[in-house]
């Protein structure tokens, strides 16, 4: 049996009348790539928003590793080595992708306001150290081409990658990607599963939401199935794709 | 894209240099002087708005707390001006927390209309407390500032001091950015949302930079104080501060370089008016300066309406934009081939 | 109690809610644009302004009758609210928060720049709308301005409650507030939206100035310091909940006349701007606003 490194107990968010998030028990794998798959405002999103501390719960306990997370603040949870991306991207557009990515090792110095003002000589070294594990994620994610150019300038596909650049920037034991193939085209979308095998092989653990089952089939090791904010099923991929319930949701009324 | 802030800076020192020798009259030595105070608030005001995408229509306020404290403090307890003008950095960056603490805590612009408030209530507190502030007719008697035993007793030295502070702010203001601590700035004006996915205290750093620009404020004020001599409620209401807002978004919001040139630019203009006015007399057209508000207004419209990143930043792409054509012209496509 | 006393508090009361009108009016409207766009705007108080002061010059220069007066601002006012939306802000394209308040900060330096050259840098009188005799009330006087002023307040709540729960275009606009890519998907012209809410707001405004106007003077400069009392409400009773903004307009309206009253005249303008801190400090979300639709404001 695989240890869990994240776990969701009677998870619940309501948003003034509406129950986004009703009762989720779920647990995630470590080093495994999970997939949280569900129609259009099942939820899924604001379960990440819970996990990661953009939204407080309701109800319901979040375990990663031991730390409970619900009262935590995003930047807090970023420490702890919890990354992810948005689904409607959300690149610094008025920085360059390398500043992009340089910001994702904002948690690996802990240099203040006053020593970057007065005495930046003495921080040369370590901006050096910044800029080339920077420029390190973009060579792996074929972004260095663009180092300089404005983040707000790439297409789409670049975008999303560089956002996956940033997070990994962090150096997450989790990640979290909603959406990441959305709005690809077929061979972006086939270097996002590569690129996700890939993060899978660093040691990363992946939790992600997709809409592609193509893709969602290929690189997940797991798959839970939420609708209406309950999860309906989960399993392998094989095990989710038969199971009447899933088909229901997605194709009955 | 360091290297070119500091080689502006090199620019900045290298025409505070010389300028002494072009003006030479010394009016005008005098309103360079009063643009310093402006670019060094406005500096500090662009580190605000332009890298952490927050807006204050007080920062008045924060020249009025630095000024006050050094005229207060040298006046009335004959403290040195140095000693003094700590004290009113003290005090600004105590307000900034204490304004900080709650408005940057939401999302959104909440701090503008707290800044906004907090510039009122200093007003009404500058004009009322007459046992302290002198009240409406203020406070004279300022000493003037010592250096080494020098005093800044001639508009030649005030100029190259406070250029000399300028020049300072600007440094300090550009290895900010360019550092861990800038890039925070910047991404949570990208996205607030993304930087604190990434780690960073989104709450804390906007205090930390607003408590940055008071300070920068604060020492304006203070040398406001130490030169003019003689201060009044007059000068630090609100439409001073809405004026440093204009200031920074004309030259432009998201660099520097811009806040710096729109606060010089917008210095000079009320000299360029009133040459101007002089100039339209003699056409029988008669200038008040009571069109100043409205052209100030003005200029301010326009340019968020149709150069929104600034006259700095607009002018120079309009020039990167003419030179590329030219050399598209001059054969150069194939750099430009995919 | 003796009283004496009694009617001192009942005095400061009326004062307290003859001002407090003025700043529910200016906080409505603050509301209706925040609604509609999610930004505050900054030129409120100057509709205000000239709300006032264009009814002085159709008053006491013109000699209109006050009714026909009184509609003529209106219309004027509620049209410079139009012109501001379809001239500085439907033309922005890409629209951030920080551009477009910027934008109502410029055009509120214009409208306040325009004031000053038309109208001067005096105080303007005018005329009560009925006679300046005070009536007698348990002790304390109450002047018939007050009465007008309350009634038109009341007034121009029930516009709003029929306005907003009864007509289509309320509901529109209501739905657009909540909600604004659903309302667009159900059909909704949102654009038109925003047009209207600054058409509205402005007219407010002008009433506003229009009421008070014979009992505090105006001038140009008024424009700050009432529109930031006016957001003091605002966010006292809850951004965005008009029926939360009137009763702190009237509540902080009230508190102010009794601090003139029992600390000090001078200190009376620092009253709503310290409310409006303090309510920052303590519950940005206002009395009657939850904290949970606070995060998702933009403003
Ligand atoms: N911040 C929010 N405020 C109010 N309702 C929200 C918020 N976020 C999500 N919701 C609602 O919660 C439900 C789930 O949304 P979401 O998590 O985005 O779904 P998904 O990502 O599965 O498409 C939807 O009904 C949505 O309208
Ligand atoms: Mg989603």
């Amino acid at each position: 049996m695989p240890n869990s490194i994240l776990r969701l107990e009677n998870l619940r968010k309501k948003f003034g009348g509406v129950v986004a998030v009703d009762d989720l028990n779920l647990v995630f794998n470590k080093g495994e790539v999970t997939a949280l798959i569900g129609p259009n405002g099942a939820g899924k999103t604001t379960v990440f928003n819970l996990i990661t501390g953009f939204v407080k719960p309701t109800a319901g306990t979040i375990l990663f590793k031991d730390i409970r997370l619900n009262h935590k603040k995003p930047h807090a949870i970023a420490a702890l080595g919890i990354g992810r991306t948005f689904q409607n991207v959300q690149v610094f557009s008025n920085m360059t992708v390398l500043e992009n990515v340089m910001v994702g090792r904002h948690l690996r110095s802990r240099n203040g306001m006053l020593m970057s003002a007065f005495l930046p000589p003495m921080l040369r070294r370590e901006e050096n150290r910044i800029r080339a594990s920077a420029q390190e994620r973009l060579v792996l994610l074929g972004l260095d081409r663009y180092a300089h150019l404005p983040a707000g300038s790439l297409p789409l596909g670049n975008q999303r990658m560089l956002e996956i650049a940033r997070a990994l920037a962090l150096e997450p034991t989790l990640l979290f990607l909603d959406e990441p193939a959305s709005g690809l085209n077929a061979r972006e979308t086939m270097a996002m599963g590569e690129l996700i095998h890939k993060i899978k092989s660093m040691n990363i653990t992946v939790i992600l939401v997709e809409h592609d089952m193509e893709l969602v089939m290929d690189i997940s090791d797991r798959v839970a199935v939420i609708n209406f904010g309950r999860l309906i099923a989960q399993g392998t991929p094989k095990e989710v794709q038969l199971n009447p319930d899933v088909i229901n949701a997605y194709l009955g009324t | 894209m360091k290297i070119k802030d500091y080689v502006g800076i090199g620019i900045v020192m290298a025409a505070v240099a010389v300028a002494p020798k072009l003006v030479g009259n010394e009016y005008y030595l005098g309103v360079l002087i009063f643009a310093a105070l402006n670019c060094l608030t406005c500096t500090g005001l662009c580190l605000l708005m332009g890298y952490a995408g927050q807006i204050s229509i007080g920062h008045g306020a924060f020249i009025a707390v630095g000024a006050y404290t050094s005229a207060v403090l040298t006046t009335k307890l004959g403290w040195s001006p140095w000693t003094a003008m700590g004290c009113g950095v003290i005090l600004a960056a105590g307000i900034a927390v204490f304004m900080g603490l709650p408005t940057m805590r939401l999302k959104g612009h909440y701090l503008a209309m707290a800044t906004l408030g907090f510039a009122s209530i200093i007003h009404i507190v500058a004009v009322a407390a007459v046992d302290v502030t002198g009240g409406p007719s203020g406070i004279t008697g300022i000493p003037r500032l010592q250096l080494f035993g020098f005093v800044l007793n001639s508009d030649t030295r005030n100029f190259y001091f406070y250029w000399g502070i300028v020049v300072a702010g600007l440094l300090l203001a550009v290895n900010l950015i360019h550092s861990r601590v800038g890039r925070g700035l910047q991404a949570i004006h990208g996205s607030e949302d993304a930087a604190a996915s990434l780690g960073v205290n989104i709450a804390v750093d906007k205090i930390k930079v607003l408590v940055l620009s008071a300070v920068y404020a604060s020492i304006s004020g203070s040398l406001y104080a130490h030169y003019v001599l003689f201060i009044d409620p007059g000068p630090f209401d609100v439409m001073h501060s809405v004026l440093l807002v204009t200031m920074v978004a004309v030259g432009g919001l998201h660099n520097i370089w811009g806040a710096f040139s729109g606060a010089l630019l917008l210095s000079l203009l009320p000299e360029g008016l009133s040459f101007l006015s002089e100039y339209l007399q003699t056409f029988d057209i008669r200038y008040r300066t009571d069109y100043d508000t409205l052209i100030y207004g003005g200029i301010l419209l326009l340019i968020m309406l149709f150069l929104p990143e600034g006259l700095f930043e607009g002018l120079s792409r309009l020039l990167k934009t003419v030179f590329s054509l030219r050399r598209k012209w001059g054969g150069g496509l194939a750099r430009h081939a995919e | 109690m003796t009283s004496s006393s009694f009617s001192d508090i009942l005095q400061f009361f009326f004062m307290g809610l003859q001002r407090g009108c003025i700043y529910a009016l200016a906080a409505m409207g603050f509301n209706m644009i925040y609604n509609a766009t999610g930004i505050i705007n900054f030129a409120q108080g100057e509709f205000v302004v000239l709300g006032g002061l264009m009814m002085v010059t159709l008053t006491m220069a013109v000699k209109l009758p006050i009714p026909l007066a009184f509609l003529s601002t209106t219309v004027f006012v509620t049209l410079v609210g139009i012109a501001m939306e379809r001239f500085t802000i439907n033309p922005v394209k890409h629209p951030t928060v920080l551009r477009l308040i910027i934008i109502t900060i410029a055009v509120s330096i214009i409208i306040k720049g325009l004031a000053m050259c038309f109208w001067g840098k005096n105080s303007h009188f005018m005329r009560h709308f009925s006679s300046t005799e005070t009536l007698d009330f348990y002790g304390a006087t109450i002047l018939p301005q007050t009465l007008w002023i309350i009634g038109i307040l009341l007034l121009i709540v029930a516009g709003y409650i029929y306005f907003f729960n009864y007509t289509m275009t309320g509901k529109c606009m209501r739905a657009c507030a909540i909600n604004r890519d659903a309302a667009r998907l159900a059909g909704i012209n949102d654009r038109k939206m925003v047009m209207l809410s600054f058409a509205l707001s402005a007219g407010i405004g002008a009433i506003a100035g229009i009421i008070i106007t014979p009992i505090i003077q105006m001038d140009y400069a008024r424009g700050a310091l009432l529109g930031i009392k006016g957001f003091g409400a605002a966010v006292l009773g809850g951004l965005g909940n008009s029926m939360g903004a009137i009763i702190a307009g009237v509540f902080i309206g009230i508190l102010e006349a009794l601090a003139a009253g029992y600390i000090s005249s001078h200190y009376m303008d620092a009253i709503a701007l310290i409310i409006l801190m303090l309510v920052l400090f303590v519950r940005p979300s206002g009395i009657f606003g939850s904290s949970e639709a606070m995060r998702l404001k933009e403003f």
